[in-house]
This record gives C-alpha cells, sequence and structure tokens, in this order.
C-alpha cells in the first residue's frame, strides 16, 4: 500500500497507516546499511536537490547518504554559495531548478510554510527537512523508529519531551506522530517555554523534571537553541541546568532506567550533563543511524510512487 | 481465473524435492562449500525444504537465508502498483561459496537478474546455482536454471500457482487460465 500524500511536510494528520509503512519500511534500509556495500539501485535516474536555506550537519549529511545508497542523482544548494546571495526570490530560485529537472526536492528554511509553498509552485515531490518552528517530519519519525526499535512498540508508550518547546519544531513533529500512534505525549519545561493551549494538542504539561522522568517510559530531551535567543527565556544556562538539565544525580535519584532521546547537537552540561551524554543508556549515536535509514524509505516510498 | 488443471500432487511435491537434493549434492560433489538462499516468499521455504532434505541425507545443516530483491528490481518506473518491501536475512559470508538460489516459477528471468545484482553486493560467491520449481518459459533474459523440478510449456495467458503448506492449505502446483471469458 503506498503513501496517501506525495509530498512530507509534516505529520500533522499523517494517518497511521502511513507512519506505520515508513517505519516498517525503514527496517528493510537498516538491513542495507548493515551490508558491505552500502547501495541499492532502487532510485536510479531520479534527481534530487537538497535546498537548504539554514545551516544543518546531521539532516543534510543524512539526507544525502540516503540519496545516494539509493543510487540517486543529488545536487546540494546551501544559499550562502548562491544566487540567493545576489538577491534573487525563493520563488525564482526554486522555478530555475525546476527547470533543470528535478524529481525530488528535500528543503530546510527558517520560514514555517515554506515546503507548503514550494508544493504549490513545483511538480517535484517535496520533503520537509524543517522549516522554521513549524516541522520537522524526518526526525519525528526517525526518533519514534529509535523509540519502537528499543521498546518494541509505540502504543500505550509515556512519552515526555522536555526543553524548548515553544521555539521546537522536532517537538511539534513529535506531538503529531506520537499521538497518532497511539502513544501518551507530555511536554516539560520552564513556564516561558510551553506555549499556551499546548493542551490543545492532547499534550499534558509538566513542570518538574523529576516528575517527568518518574511518570514517562521515554525522554526526548531537546537542545537549548541558543542562537534562537533561548537565552531570553531563562535567567541563566546555570539554572535551566540546574532546573532541568539531566544529569547522573537526578537520573540515580530517581531509580529509574528511562530511555532518552536526543536529536542532536548535544550542548553538553546544559540539558544533557556529559556523563549521562556519554552513558550506556543513550542511543544517541544509534539515533543518528536510524536517520538515514529513516530517510531512504522517505525518498524509497514518495520517490517510486507513480 | 479458472483451475486448469493441477500440475502436481503433494507426494510429487516431496519426489522433485528429494530429487533436486540429491542432483544438487551430486554435483557440487557433496555439500561441503554449499550455502542455501531462497527467495521470498516461497522461495524461501523452498530452500527451508532442500535444507531439511540435505540434513536428512548428508547428516549436515548447510547455512541458510533469506532474500529479497524488492530494491533490485527494474520495473520501478512502469509499475502502477508499490512493491512492498521486506527485509533480506542473510547472516553468513557468502565470499568463495556455491550458493544455491531457489525460487517457485522461472518465467522472464528478471526477478532472477534482480537477484543476481542483490547477491554481487552482498559478496562474491564461487558459484551460483539456480533451482526453480516450475520453468515455464518465456525468458525475456539470458538466463537458465542448473536444477528445474519440472518443465510446463505455457502461454502468456496462463499462470502458475504454486501452494506450499508453510503459508497455504496444501503442497501442490495449478495451472491457471487467466483469459476472461
Amino acid at each position: 500500500m503506498p503513501l496517501t500524500s506525495r509530498h512530507l511536510l509534516g505529520l500533522q494528520g499523517v494517518p497511521k497507516e502511513d507512519i506505520q509503512l515508513i517505519l516498517d519500511t525503514a527496517t528493510t534500509f537498516r538491513e542495507v546499511l548493515e551490508r558491505p556495500i552500502k547501495r541499492v539501485p532502487t532510485l536510479q535516474g531520479k534527481t534530487i536537490v537538497n535546498l537548504f536555506y539554514e545551516n544543518s550537519t546531521r539532516t543534510r549529511i543524512s539526507f544525502e547518504l540516503a540519496e545516494k545508497r539509493l543510487s540517486a542523482d543529488s545536487v546540494n544548494f546551501a544559499v550562502s554559495a548562491s544566487s540567493v546571495s545576489k538577491g534573487e526570490s525563493f520563488k525564482d530560485t526554486m522555478r530555475n531548478i525546476e527547470a533543470m529537472k528535478v524529481d525530488m526536492v528535500v528543503v530546510r528554511h527558517s520560514t514555517a510554510g515554506a515546503p507548503l509553498f514550494l508544493t504549490k509552485i513545483c511538480d517535484a515531490n517535496v520533503i520537509n527537512a524543517g522549516d522554521g518552528i513549524h516541522e520537522h517530519p524526518t526526525q519525528a519519525l526517525l526518533d519514534m523508529y529509535s523509540i519502537r526499535e528499543k521498546l518494541m512498540k509505540l502504543e500505550g508508550l509515556k512519552v515526555c519531551i522536555v526543553g524548548d518547546i515553544s521555539h521546537s519544531r522536532v517537538a511539534l513533529s513529535n506531538i503529531y506522530g506520537l499521538k497518532t500512534m497511539g502513544a501518551e505525549v507530555s511536554v516539560c519545561g520552564p513556564l516561558t517555554m510551553i506555549p499556551r493551549f499546548i493542551e490543545e494538542l492532547g499534550v499534558k504539561v509538566i513542570y518538574d523534571i523529576d516528575e517527568a522522568i518518574q511518570e514517562n517510559d521515554v525522554l526526548n530531551v531537546l537542545r537549548i537553541q541558543l542562537e534562537r535567543k533561548a537565552r531570553e527565556y531563562f535567567p541563566s544556562i546555570r539554572e535551566y541546568a540546574k532546573y532541568f538539565g539531566i544529569t547522573e544525580e537526578r537520573l540515580e535519584k530517581n531509580g529509574k532506567d528511562i530511555l532518552i532521546l536526543h536529536p542532536g547537537p548535544i550542548n553538553r552540561g546544559v540539558e544533557l550533563s556529559s556523563g549521562v551524554a556519554d552513558g550506556l543508556n543513550q542511543i544517541i549515536l544509534r539515533q543518528v543511524t536510524n536517520g538515514v535509514a529513516v530517510r531512504m524509505a522517505v525518498l524509497y516510498l514518495l520517490g517510486t510512487l507513480n | 481465473m479458472k483451475v486448469k488443471s493441477k500440475l502436481i500432487d503433494e507426494p510429487g511435491f516431496n519426489r522433485i524435492i528429494t530429487r533436486i537434493a540429491h542432483e544438487i549434492l551430486e554435483q557440487n560433489k557433496g555439500s561441503k562449500n554449499l550455502v542455501l538462499m531462497g527467495m521470498r516468499t516461497r522461495g524461501e521455504f523452498l530452500a527451508k525444504r532442500l535444507f531439511l532434505k540435505i540434513k536428512e541425507i548428508e547428516k549436515i545443516e548447510l547455512p541458510i537465508g533469506v532474500l529479497d530483491v524488492t530494491l533490485y528490481r527494474d520495473d520501478f518506473r512502469t509499475r502502477l502498483k508499490q512493491p512492498e518491501v521486506s527485509v533480506s536475512d542473510i547472516t553468513f559470508n557468502i565470499n568463495d561459496k556455491d550458493i544455491i538460489l531457489a525460487d517457485d516459477v522461472l518465467y522472464t528471468g528478471r526477478t532472477v537478474r534482480s537477484a543476481l545484482n542483490a547477491i554481487m553486493d552482498l559478496g562474491r560467491p564461487s558459484t551460483i546455482q539456480l533451482f526453480v520449481l516450475i520453468d515455464r518459459g518465456h525468458r525475456e533474459l539470458p538466463i537458465r536454471a542448473d536444477y528445474v523440478g519440472k518443465n510446463i510449456p505455457t502461454s502468456v495467458d496462463e499462470e502458475i500457482k504454486v501452494k506450499m503448506t508453510e503459508i497455504d492449505s496444501e503442497d501442490a502446483i495449478y495451472l491457471i487460465d487467466t483469459k476472461e471469458d
């Protein structure tokens, strides 16, 4: 059964069957990644453009590798080295790229809704690799894949997203995806970083990190985005670390084996202590590997739709 | 869609497996370097049957794996329906091995072509030998089987339906007419 949409713009409104299909398909590609020759010829002849209007290491490399491992031809576009710096508009840039006959576009942009806009001006399949503070669907999919791989299910699990919920596209995509898959989702962070009316998404709000650790099976700890002026929302980084940072002492005190995820890059000593970041119960690096498999699954499922 | 005839029944099915197992052992002068590989879905069960038969004859358990060739198909751009992928399960090293590749029906040869590419991506076997239960003709590629259960010349309006107790209710092979009347 194919996906119900030819784009992946977010997880809001994506049916359970589609998420299930992506996660199941990713298992296949996980096996491909373990082979000596990590490449299959499936997307031979397809051209994919990676349109990154914002900096990224993990997501961009992950998409690039996923494309190469499916034998697609991929082109990278970095804004700093392009005609955008000469004043070309987003629409004109896209029209020109499309004229070069591309089949798929992976886009990251600081403006929410940029991927949706792309679907209206071009025919290619569009994949959102993060748009402003809106959504980052492939990150949430790989988070869900990693949780499912470790705990064998998603339904009925209690997952808490910790950190700056207001400015996090990872949080929003996780909330939509996890809720659809039947998990119980809560958020935890300083009052200033919890958006108003978040409860309307069916999410519980917790202000005490110890309570969050006690009540949940999984913590998805977000990065404090210092580049997005996160500092304006709490008195000091030290204070944030003291009240919301996950440390070995805190985990020990709560005496609980809890699964911890982090989308990276980690601010060591802020949201996670160095010891926890390096600890054995982390699946952070596993998440990165899974990210390639999940993105291969998304590219495969969209790229082979007729 | 109607059944034209039952080509092979359960005893016949078993006799084929017994004969092929002996042919494989004879051809390879024993089982020393052999590994078995079945193509999803029914080839997987055929490989398992061969595994059990060879174990019975030679008292040896050969390595056995499952190959999924979906990612290597050549019809992604022309098919209307998106094929479902599943995982290959090959946990042993295939370098310098003699691979017995098992599939139920040999038709155009395109699936076998995909399988050859998939295997080459896993390593460099010494030989790849093909076992098919039914060879129904109509090849589109220069591919032949080394071990054939039964040659059944068919027309393109016909279909071969292989049933195996692992997923069906019986061991049997049917000739089906797909012509609308």
